[in-house]
């Protein structure tokens, strides 16, 4: 399961990659951060049936990821996160929505509307959990850099 | 740079009104090819200072931009009229901006390269895309646990209904109406599929091959921009990812209901 998991996500994601026109580097990069959120995702799902914290866990580290690589091979992050960010979205609640309107069940298709939007809400949220979490490292490391290096420059002297 | 514009007064203005083009040029390329608020702004502002215009300021939402360059009479204005996601031109301005704001490059060389970006094909033939959104399809019924022999009605179903989207978009230049008869397609080739025994769980091919239509990166842009303080941009943003799942959810529904 493990190993079936792991290779159709980084597929999917890649495949996404292509619908959206990512360049053929960032391409595989975005495939192994789908892949790293969807094997969270799926595996913390299992573990203890929260969906509201699987996500938002996956989408924190699709976005920490995106972070890094975008610093790394300067391109704009959405490169990396569009994809990774897909197998997340709620579309099997969505469709089930759908379905129970179709059968006339609308307080059934309400209350999973409300869970789609939730969920929407916690990939939200774990994005810029992240993105602020990274302003404030970059913040007081280079804070700290430019300290060490007055302090150095002054030594020289 | 400073001291070799500034030979006279109207070459300045005119140099000024060049900055604001080549601004909003490419504001426009990443506004209609995806990429977010914030740093639609951002990269304007930063384009402007690199050509030191330090006083530009930009609006953007998703059907216009507004660029402005105080203490002088240069404003701009342009509406954005289709919206679609081409990641590659979004990489390719951004590259741009960062060679701008390193090394100088030449206004009209910028300007150039920018209606070059603005006019590049895909990177991905139209073959590709469908293939890519057929194997998506089945490798999402495999990560909601479908079953092995569902995987192939999902490939057939996910491929068509994006080779529908592609067609339809050119069609008619009506995005809900393409992603409205797209999904009919996805709906009603699940339904025949289960029908005729070659797939056994209708609602996980039907998850799977809607995938590639669902709105996913509108709806969470669109909550990002909400928070990030863009709330015009946001909601509107908003309004159009749900209309998109509203249209893709009609015609799941129509297929369904003929089953």
């Amino acid at each position: 399961m493990f190993a079936v998991q792991s290779v159709t996500s980084f597929l999917a994601t890649c495949a996404f990659g292509i619908i959206y026109n990512i360049p053929r580097k960032p391409l595989f990069h975005g495939g192994l951060i789908g892949m790293i959120a969807w094997l969270i995702y799926f595996f913390l799902y299992q573990w203890n049936r929260n969906d509201f914290v699987a996500t938002f866990a996956a989408s924190f580290v699709v976005a920490l990821m995106s972070q890094v690589f975008a610093r790394l091979y300067k391109n704009p992050v959405i490169v990396y996160s569009v994809a990774g960010i897909i197998p997340l979205v709620p579309g099997g609640l969505t469709y089930s929505v759908m379905s129970q309107v179709v059968g006339d069940q609308y307080n059934l298709a309400i209350h999973l509307a409300e869970k789609a939007f939730v969920l929407s809400g916690a990939i939200a949220m774990g994005l810029i959990f992240a993105e602020v979490l990274y302003q404030i490292f970059k913040r007081n490391f280079l804070h700290n850099m430019k300290k060490i290096n007055t302090r150095v420059a002054f030594l020289k002297k | 740079m400073d001291g070799f514009h500034r030979i006279n007064d109207s070459n300045e203005k005119n140099v000024t009104h060049e900055v604001a083009a080549v601004c909003v040029l490419a504001g426009k390329i990443l506004l209609e090819n995806g990429a977010e608020t914030f740093r639609i702004e951002d990269t304007m502002n930063r384009l402007a200072k690199s050509f030191s215009v330090d006083q530009a300021q930009s609006f953007v939402t998703p059907t216009g931009i507004i660029f402005a360059i105080e203490g002088c009479d240069v404003t701009q204005l342009v509406r954005i009229t289709h919206r679609s996601t081409n990641l590659r031109k979004v990489t390719e301005v951004n590259s741009l901006s960062r060679e701008v704001a390193e090394k100088m490059i030449e206004l009209e060389a910028v300007h150039r390269r920018l209606t070059d970006i603005d006019r590049s094909a895909k990177v991905y033939p139209d073959w590709m895309q469908i293939l890519a959104a057929a194997g998506a399809s089945s490798c999402f019924l495999l990560m909601f646990l479908g079953r092995w022999e569902d995987a192939l009605p999902a490939f057939i179903a996910g491929g068509t209904g994006q080779a529908g989207a592609i067609y339809f978009h050119r069609l008619t230049k009506v995005k809900f109406f393409s992603e409205f008869m797209s999904s009919i397609l996805v709906g009603v080739i699940a339904v025949l599929s289960v029908k005729i025994g070659m797939g056994s769980e209708l609602n996980k091919i039907i998850i799977g091959a809607v995938m590639p239509l669902v709105p996913g990166v509108p709806i969470t842009n669109a909550v990002r921009d909400v928070m990030a303080g863009d709330l015009v941009s946001g909601l509107s943003k908003s309004a159009e990812a749900g209309l998109t799942a509203f249209a893709i959810g009609i015609g799941i529904a129509l297929a369904l209901s003929i089953n």
